[in-house]
């Protein structure tokens, strides 16, 4: 063996280490892939030796390995290796390479369980450290589900480097298990408070990053949080909170206004710039929680302006980008405060630096209006051509479209311009949002009917130099918008003036390699200009120009025909065969224009994007019922299902049957506008004010003025939108004077005619009226859309399960799973004057959830309303001017760590408590009967489990439950038990009678044991008169009946006939009791048979150990962590070896001759508690090796635990 | 939470790659050379925040990064952490790893890859910030090295 380890050192000195590995690899340049692959043979061979440190090496290389790239999943097995080696220093070689390599498809992860539970239950804190970190980053929903116990006993470790990071583990676990988090939150609060910083922060954080997800379930902390945030001076743990706040506010108002004041406390106090900046974001997510109805936050709000406006001017540019940030979320409801420094944030358009330059392109946004969109829009086209990165253009691009399309074209008042800057855009190289230009046209063209002849002209221009467009692949992503070209040419080809032109331009051989489907759009919209110049064509009598384009059509269409894109060819194929169809009628001289048109009659409707989302499940419709299988009443259900055809079919306008349906349609749509104009909460479009504009008779009517805009733009290929601006200055200028005419004649009227408008527009705004009669066609809807706005939830969001209710009390259910077999129940601290509890490791029984279920039901309401009268009172009192006075700080704590511990009760108390169980059943179900309905946030796993609770209930008699589940003594498991042994040792005995004894502390009494002492009369003989004398000494003494003096004896109140044994008990008091203390002393008796008495005498040793002088008390884990941490214990420790006894019967051993409870135990590793008559604490700490037990001991008082470990030691030995 | 650190130098070669999130190795590979990219172009007199990186997460992400000499620290992060906060954490890991490699630089990040880790794992945990503390942290370490020196001299 040891001649191995040498050798395996040898060898390693000839190994590469990682230095020499990169080293090597910076060597090799020109090869590195073959020399690592080299490297990686090396690896293997070394990855197969026993050696640890050899494997370990490998491992560290591996690490390096992956950083560049390679795939290292192959030595999974290995790494584990490594990481169960005993010494630190490859342990965390290990975990570092399982934490960059593992993840949930590591198969050999599951093996990882055990060790990393021994990890964390090491003696050292560093082994335990590197495994949480470790865990961190490799936690799967099975490692969360078997370690959360442990890790949640770690909380309360006495090492707060071990603390911090078991609680900032938990929200991993919490991610991967989420039905720890219930269990484990009461800790985790408690955490909020540890006097530690580090692991207060971490508390902190974990919180507040479960807050973010789900923040409703966070809000009763919110007084914790206050409190905390007024007193602590950690800038970290104040920027958490802070953001945690600004997450809360949106749910309670009340919140914020109480927020307000520290807030701005903060903000003129701090000199930190990230504290002042989140308490700037903060207040502004209160002022926009407030948003409604207090005016007077607006000094708040300039507050956080003029902050921000300072930020903003830094020369920092970090500070410049988070000014403009928060800036940002004020414009969402402060608009106005912004827009004075409108200055300021065009200017940080003109940035060197990109992202600052977004961010100010985000503020625009908000600053446009009818009178400054043009400028602005006019300004970010320049930067378009400015801009050299693709990146920052398309989001120029795509920002010019948001700017204009928002709120429904709401601030758009000329929409020729509009059409021309789409068109402008078009000739940007390589943007990738060509289909949102596309998109853009093909939405103002069918929703502004007024812009349709302007769209076609533009748009068959475009179709014109399409080869423009499409000319190189790097264009590729604008060729998208001659999918809009072709649409809008072809549905609204009335309006071409030359469609005979723009025909040939769709049909020439230079748009095959137009993309599959916009060649598609093409064919079918070549048909549609096809019909209407039929038609013309027919009109006007010119029969051959009819016949001319028939053959243009038939000589095209077959390169369509060919097309690889199976929609075009089909197509195709399919118009081909009907031109050809319509050129044998027109040799026949049979007018087909007519039927031709009728291929397109009708018009399209916009259609909103959730339209078919929308469409309410007709009353009665039941989609899971059977639709064939009961034949008596199908009678109905025939009816149902034609209904609802029908109705989808009056929603596809296109193909509309008959003129009836065309009159139903009007009708509800004229219904439906009558509804949305009574209806506050419907965001109209622009178009209704104003046509009630035209409506009202009078002054505010502005005649339109057509100026003629049209006539000399359609040139293409120029910059036309900048015209548009000049002409719309002129116009404005125009009617503003003509405005001030009218003005100056009637005053009074001017306020009758106000409009309402969905936003805020400003007093310049309300004059310029729009250069066109501008119709926007709102998207349709299914009638009756159901007004539902879950569609933007994610069932997939993995933060989802997280929201959990965390104030409802704790069910049995709920515990997290601790191993089995193993007594490693921690138990948390219920009430403090609860004495004692005894654990129950078996899983409740149904019977018991169902009761528990009851009681909680009950609770939870009270408790719900107690917690929302704290709240409420916290909320609604003043916020205090100091920190100092904050009431109510944790609502419902008592109560709620009551209810955590509710499986274990204490032994002699179980009746009681049974008895109340019962009334609480009994009242549980009063409560049901009454209150049938359920709550709104009960979970449907507990209804169910309810229902289930219910059914059982029936059968099972509500004493069962006890017999169930039995409860396990102390350290004494259920399977393994050991021999039976009593606690009675031998005090002495001859052939006629045997002393037993057994020492017994009290609490109640301090100085006082009781002995007891059993007499088992062996002989045949009656033994009588018998008496017990004992010497005292200075510490220990007898307790004699009144009167009696120091050498008398004490009798005996029994006799004993023969095989009969009896106890009788003595009191004696002892003054110290941190030594063993033996006491001489004698039994005298008499023994009587048939022949005669004789007088007899038995000597013994009392013997009053340390261990006699203890009492098992149950301590909890976090109490016995306080207790370690506190500091004012004495250490000591002891090692046995050759011990073959199980750990599990040694626990026993001890608990049971020492009295000692265990408090936790996880692994070979135990810790134990126990108390001495006079109020020693005793805490051990009992670890086993291989053939040994190592047993370290604190305690209050060094020589009691020195005697103590002594004694133990002897039981030890014995195992 | 932090969703991913990374380390490389001027030239994108990456010196310390952690992800807190499970990406394929060679995804991992093209998200450095990407952030590479993106910070590679940006002025040292730029602000240090950056928008889309689009392989980590969304739009709820940023890249918070310093540059020092010939390295580049890139922390992507999600709106939980607050920006500022992100930056001083950098200087702190970077005073940090000075500290404990006495001057540091490259080299010393390219040879004891391990140490750095080892470092880092005391600033962060698992995507969350565990301690800020330089002292703290520093003792930390330093109580682990001797941890490791004691069991080297047991080994012989």
């Amino acid at each position: 063996m040891a001649l191995k380890m040498v050798k395996g050192s040898i060898d390693r000195m000839f190994d590469k280490n990682l230095q020499d590995l990169v080293r090597g690899i910076r060597n090799h340049k020109e090869d590195e892939a073959k020399y690592i692959s080299q490297c990686i043979d090396e690896i293997k061979q070394e990855l197969k030796q026993d050696n640890i440190a050899v494997k370990a090496n490998a491992v560290c290389k591996l690490t390096y390995l992956q950083m560049l790239g390679y795939d290292i999943s192959w030595a999974a097995f290995n790494i584990i290796e490594v990481m169960s080696a005993s010494k630190f220093t490859f342990k965390r070689i290990g975990y570092l390479a399982a934490s960059q390599s593992f993840h949930e498809g590591t198969d050999v992860i599951m093996l990882t369980t055990n060790q990393i539970r021994k990890d964390l239950s090491s003696p050292s804190q560093y082994d335990t450290g590197v495994a949480l970190t470790g865990l961190s980053c490799f936690v799967t929903p099975d490692l969360a589900r078997d370690l959360a116990n442990d890790i949640m006993t770690l909380m309360s470790h006495t090492k707060p480097y071990i603390r911090k990071k078991a609680v900032l583990i938990m929200y991993k676990v919490f991610l991967k298990y989420p039905e720890s988090l219930r269990p484990a939150f009461p800790r985790l609060k408690e955490k909020l408070e540890d006097p530690d910083p580090g692991v207060q922060s971490a508390a902190v954080n974990v919180i507040c990053e479960l807050a973010r997800r789900n923040p409703k379930n966070y809000l009763s902390l919110a007084p914790l949080f206050f409190k905390l945030m007024t007193s602590s001076t950690n800038n970290w743990v104040l920027i958490k909170i802070i953001k945690l706040f600004g997450a809360l506010t949106p749910l309670e108002p009340r919140l914020g206004k109480k927020l307000i004041e520290p807030l701005t406390n903060l903000i003129h106090s701090t000199s930190a710039m990230s504290l002042l900046y989140e308490c700037v974001n903060t207040v502004i997510a209160v002022l926009i929680s407030l948003s409604s109805g207090m005016p007077n936050h607006s000094a708040s709000i300039q507050l956080c302006v003029q902050k921000l406006r300072i930020l903003i001017e830094d020369s920092d540019q970090n500070l410049k980008y988070l000014g403009l940030l928060a800036m940002s979320k004020i414009l969402k409801t402060h608009p106005k405060s912004v827009q004075s420094h409108k200055d300021l944030i065009l200017q940080c358009l003109d940035d060197k630096d990109e992202s600052i330059r977004l961010r100010a392109l985000d503020l625009l946004y908000g600053m446009v209006s009818k009178k400054n969109l043009m400028e602005i829009v006019k300004k970010l086209m320049t930067h378009v051509d400015k801009a050299e990165g693709t990146t920052y253009r398309d989001e120029l691009l795509t920002k010019i479209i948001d700017i204009c399309s928002q709120s429904n074209y709401q601030y758009i008042t000329n929409f020729e311009w509009y059409i021309s800057i789409l068109v402008e855009l078009t000739r940007l190289e390589g943007t990738r949002h060509g289909h949102l230009i596309a998109a853009q046209m093909l939405d103002v063209a069918i929703r502004v009917k007024a812009i349709r002849k302007f769209a076609v002209s533009q748009m068959s221009a475009l179709l014109d130099s399409a080869h423009l467009l499409a000319s190189s692949t790097q264009r590729n992503g604008i060729c998208e918008v001659l999918y809009a070209a072709a649409w809008i040419c072809g549905e609204f080809s009335e309006h071409l003036q030359e469609p005979h032109h723009t025909l040939e331009a769709m049909l020439r051989p230079r748009v095959t390699t137009l993309p599959g489907h916009i060649q598609a759009v093409y064919v079918q919209n070549v048909v549609k200009l096809y019909a209407s110049i039929l038609q013309q064509k027919e009109q006007a009598g010119e029969a051959e120009g009819a016949q001319a384009v028939t053959q243009l059509m038939v000589d095209r269409l077959p390169q369509f025909v060919q097309s690889a894109d199976l929609e075009v060819q089909e197509r195709a194929s399919c118009i081909l065969q009907l031109v050809k169809h319509i050129q044998k009628l027109q040799a026949k001289d049979v007018p087909v224009a007519e039927e031709v048109s009728a291929l397109f009659a009708g018009e399209l409707n916009p259609v909103a994007p959730k339209a078919q989302k929308k469409v309410p499940v007709p009353e009665g419709l039941d989609l899971d019922a059977w639709i064939n299988e009961p034949l008596s009443d199908s009678e109905s259900e025939d009816e149902r299902p034609r209904a609802v055809f029908h109705e989808e079919e009056q929603r596809r306008p296109k193909h509309r049957p008959s003129e009836a349906d065309e009159e139903e349609l009007a009708r509800r749509r004229e219904a439906r506008k009558q509804e949305q104009a009574n209806n506050p909460f419907y965001i109209k479009s622009s178009p209704s004010p104003q046509k009630r504009y035209q409506d009202t008779p009078g002054v505010e009517h502005i005649p339109v003025v057509q100026i003629d805009l049209s006539v000399p733009l359609k040139v293409p290929g120029l910059p036309m939108s900048d015209q548009y601006v000049k002409l719309e200055e002129e116009r404005r200028h125009r009617q503003k004077l003509e405005k001030d005419k009218r003005r100056k004649k009637r005053k009074e009227k001017e306020k009758k005619g106000k409009r309402r408008h969905s936003s805020l527009p400003t007093e310049s705004d309300e004059d310029i009226a729009p250069a066109q009669q501008v119709d926007i066609v709102t998207e349709e809807m299914p009638e009756n859309a159901l007004p539902s706005d879950e569609d933007d939830k994610d069932p997939n969001d993995p933060y989802r399960a997280l929201d959990i209710d965390l104030d409802k009390p704790l069910a049995d259910s709920e515990k997290l799973p601790i191993q089995k077999h193993r007594n490693t129940e921690t138990s948390k601290s219920p009430e403090k004057d609860v004495p004692m509890v005894e654990k129950k490791s078996k899983k409740p029984k149904k019977k018991e959830k169902k009761h528990k279920q009851k009681e909680r039901d009950k609770e939870k309401k009270k408790e719900k309303e107690k917690k929302a009268e704290d709240l409420d009172f916290w909320l609604s009192t003043t916020p205090p001017p100091a920190p100092a006075p904050t009431p109510a700080p944790v609502p419902s704590t008592g109560e709620l760590s009551v209810n955590t511990v509710t499986t274990p009760k204490d032994e002699c108390e179980d009746a009681k408590t049974e008895v109340q169980g019962e009334e609480d059943d009994a009242e549980g179900q009063d409560q049901d009967k009454k209150s049938p309905k359920p709550k709104k946030k009960q979970h449907r796993k507990e209804k169910e489990e309810r229902t289930k609770g219910k059914k059982k209930s029936k059968k099972q008699p509500p004493g069962s439950e006890e017999a169930a589940g039995e409860p396990v003594q102390n350290g004494a498991p259920e399977e393994e038990q050991l021999p039976p042994e009593s606690s009675y040792s031998l005090l002495a005995e001859n052939s006629y009678v045997k002393m037993t004894c057994d020492i017994r502390g009290s609490l109640q009494e301090d100085s006082q044991v009781t002995v007891a002492i059993v007499l088992e009369n062996r002989s045949s003989s009656i033994l009588k008169g018998m008496e017990l004398s004992v010497l005292d000494s200075l510490n220990a003494r007898m307790a004699r009946p009144q009167g009696s003096s120091v050498h008398d004896g004490v009798p005996v109140p029994f006799q004993l006939p023969p095989g009969v044994s009896n106890e009788a008990q003595y009191v004696f008091t002892i003054q110290s009791i941190v030594m063993a203390q033996k006491l001489k002393g004698t039994l005298s008796f008499i023994a009587k048979n048939d022949e005669g008495a004789t007088h007899e005498k038995l000597d013994f040793r009392l013997h009053f150990s340390c261990s006699s002088y203890l009492i098992t008390t149950p301590c909890y884990s976090d109490a016995f962590a306080k207790l370690l941490e506190s500091g004012d214990l004495s250490m000591s420790s002891i090692k046995v070896d050759g011990i073959r006894m199980s750990f599990q019967n040694l626990l026993a051993k001890i608990c049971f001759h020492h009295h000692f409870s265990v408090v936790e135990r996880v692994d070979s590793c135990a810790s134990m508690y126990s108390r001495s008559i006079q109020g020693h604490h005793v805490c051990l700490l009992v670890k086993k090796g291989e053939n040994s037990v190592s047993v370290d001991g604190k305690c209050s008082d060094s020589t009691l635990l020195s005697n103590l470990l002594e004694e133990m030691k002897a039981t030890l030995a014995k195992c | 939470m932090i969703q991913a650190i990374l380390v490389f130098n001027n030239h994108g070669k990456p010196r310390l790659v952690r992800f807190y999130q499970r990406f394929p190795e060679e995804i991992q590979q093209q998200i450095v050379r990407e952030t590479f990219h993106l910070v590679l172009k940006r002025d040292d007199n730029i602000c240090n925040f950056l928008e889309g990186g689009s392989l980590i997460g969304g739009s709820d992400y940023k890249l918070i990064y310093r540059h020092y000499a010939t390295l580049y620290f890139v922390f992507c992060v999600d709106s939980s952490e607050s920006e500022l906060g992100i930056l001083d954490l950098i200087q702190v890991f970077v005073e940090t790893l000075d500290k404990c490699f006495e001057n540091v630089c490259e080299l010393d990040l390219i040879f004891h890859m391990d140490k750095v880790h080892y470092i880092l794992q005391e600033v962060v945990m698992g995507g969350m910030v565990l301690e800020t503390n330089m002292n703290e942290i520093v003792a930390q370490i330093e109580a682990q090295n001797r941890l490791e020196k004691s069991e080297g001299q047991v080994l012989g």
